[in-house]
C-alpha cells in the first residue's frame, strides 16, 4: 500500500517536473518577453537592493514630474497639456541612444554578462490588449508604475485599483489559451 | 535648492531620467524596464491555481518587487519631503469640464472627489477604480506590458510590436477620455 502511494507521490512529481520542462521561463513568456531575465547571475538576495535603489529615483520622479497625476494623464487624452508627450518622447529619445551605445560597444553589465535582447513577434494581443489597457488609463489616470506612486502619497484607496489590476492579470491568465493573439 | 525641487519638475528632466533607467536596469543586471509584470508575479506567487500563465520560477523575478518597492518609497520621500505647496495647476479647459461634473478639489495629484473611499460606494467610484483596475492589469498582460515595458522599453529597443502597443493605449486613452468619460463622470 505504501509502495503504491510512494509510486504515486513519484508519477506526480514527474509529470509535475514535465509540465515545468514543456513550460521553461522562455517559453511561457514568449508573449510577454518584457519580464525577460535572462541573467544566469546567483547572488544573495540582498543584491537586489540596487534595484530599490532605481526604483526609488523613479519613485520620486513620478511624484515631482506630476506623472501620478489623474489631471495629467486627462491633459494628454484631450490633448490640452504637451507635458506627458514631452516625458515619454525625451524617455524614449535617451532609452534609443542608450541602447544604441550598448550595442555599438557591446557594453556588459556589471558582473561582465552580455546584455540581451529579445525581439518580440507582434500578435493581436498588443492591438485588443492595448486598447483595453488604454481605456482603463484613461479611467483610472494610473499605469501600473504610477499605482504604486499613487498609494504611496497618501491616496489608500488607490490600493482599490492596484487588487483590480490584479485581479485583470489573474483573469487574463485564466483566459489566456480562448483569446485571440 | 531645496526650493526648486519643490516646485513640479519639467517633462525634460523627468523624461531624460526615466530613458536613463532603461540602461541602469541592463547594466546593472540585464534586466528590463517594465512594471506590470510585478502583477504577474503576485498572482504566481500567491494564486497561481495551477493555470500556465502563472506556473514558472517567480523567484527569479523578485529583483521586480524591489524595483517596485524603490517607486514606493521614492514616492513617500517626494511626498514627504519635496511636496509642491501650491494646489495642481491643470489646464483651465479641463479645470472648466472637471467643474462641469463636480470636480473642483485639484489640491491633490490624485482628486479627492473621484478616489476615495466615500466615492468607492458609488457607480461612479466603482467603475473607475474597480473595472478600471481590471483594466489596466488585463490589458496590460495581454498585450504583454504596460508604459514601461513597451512605451519606454520597447520603443527604445525599437520593437514594432511595442509601437503598434503604445499606439493602441493611446487610441483606448483617447476614446475613454473623449467618449466615454463625460457619461461616467456624470453618474
Amino acid at each position: 500500500m505504501q509502495t503504491i502511494q510512494q509510486n504515486i507521490a513519484t508519477i506526480n512529481a514527474v509529470n509535475e517536473n514535465a509540465d515545468m520542462v514543456a513550460n521553461t521561463d522562455f517559453e511561457v513568456r514568449s508573449l510577454d518577453t518584457m519580464c525577460v531575465n535572462e541573467s544566469q547571475q546567483t547572488h544573495p538576495w540582498w543584491y537586489n537592493f540596487k534595484y530599490m535603489i532605481v526604483g526609488i529615483v523613479f519613485g520620486i520622479v513620478f511624484v515631482k514630474a506630476e506623472i501620478i497625476s489623474w489631471f495629467r494623464m486627462q491633459e494628454m487624452f484631450r490633448l490640452q497639456s504637451f507635458h506627458m508627450y514631452g516625458v515619454i518622447g525625451t524617455a524614449v529619445v535617451v532609452g534609443i541612444i542608450s541602447i544604441w551605445l550598448i550595442r555599438k560597444f557591446n557594453i556588459k553589465t556589471i558582473y561582465g554578462e552580455k546584455i540581451e535582447f529579445h525581439p518580440k513577434k507582434s500578435n493581436k494581443g498588443h492591438i485588443y490588449g492595448g486598447l483595453l489597457f488604454g481605456l482603463g488609463w484613461a479611467l483610472t489616470g494610473a499605469c501600473p508604475g504610477p499605482i504604486f506612486a499613487q498609494i504611496a502619497t497618501g491616496a489608500y484607496v488607490v490600493i482599490v485599483v492596484l487588487l483590480s489590476a490584479i485581479a485583470g492579470t489573474w483573469v487574463y491568465g485564466y483566459f489566456r489559451e480562448k483569446l485571440p493573439h | 535648492m531645496i526650493e526648486i525641487l519643490k516646485q513640479p519638475w519639467p517633462w525634460y528632466v523627468a523624461g531624460a531620467i526615466i530613458g536613463l533607467i532603461v540602461p541602469a536596469l541592463l547594466i546593472l543586471g540585464n534586466k528590463h524596464f517594465g512594471i506590470s509584470a510585478n502583477l504577474r508575479h503576485v498572482c504566481a506567487a500567491c494564486f497561481p491555481a495551477n493555470i500556465r500563465f502563472f506556473k514558472y520560477n517567480w523567484k527569479k523575478e523578485v529583483w521586480n518587487f524591489f524595483f517596485v518597492g524603490g517607486i514606493l518609497v521614492g514616492a513617500i520621500i517626494a511626498s514627504r519631503f519635496l511636496a509642491n505647496p501650491e494646489p495642481v495647476k491643470i489646464a483651465p479647459a479641463l479645470a472648466t469640464e472637471l467643474a462641469g461634473y463636480g470636480i473642483t478639489d485639484n489640491s491633490n495629484l490624485v482628486p479627492k472627489q473621484l478616489f476615495s473611499f466615500e466615492s468607492l460606494f458609488t457607480l461612479r467610484g466603482l467603475i473607475m477604480m474597480v473595472a478600471g483596475g481590471f483594466l489596466v492589469g488585463f490589458g496590460a498582460r495581454y498585450a504583454g506590458g504596460c508604459t514601461s515595458g513597451h512605451a519606454i522599453m520597447g520603443l527604445s529597443e525599437l520593437q514594432w510590436s511595442s509601437l503598434v502597443a503604445t499606439v493602441m493605449f493611446m487610441i483606448g486613452g483617447f476614446i475613454m477620455a473623449n467618449l466615454i468619460l463625460p457619461f461616467i463622470l456624470s453618474l
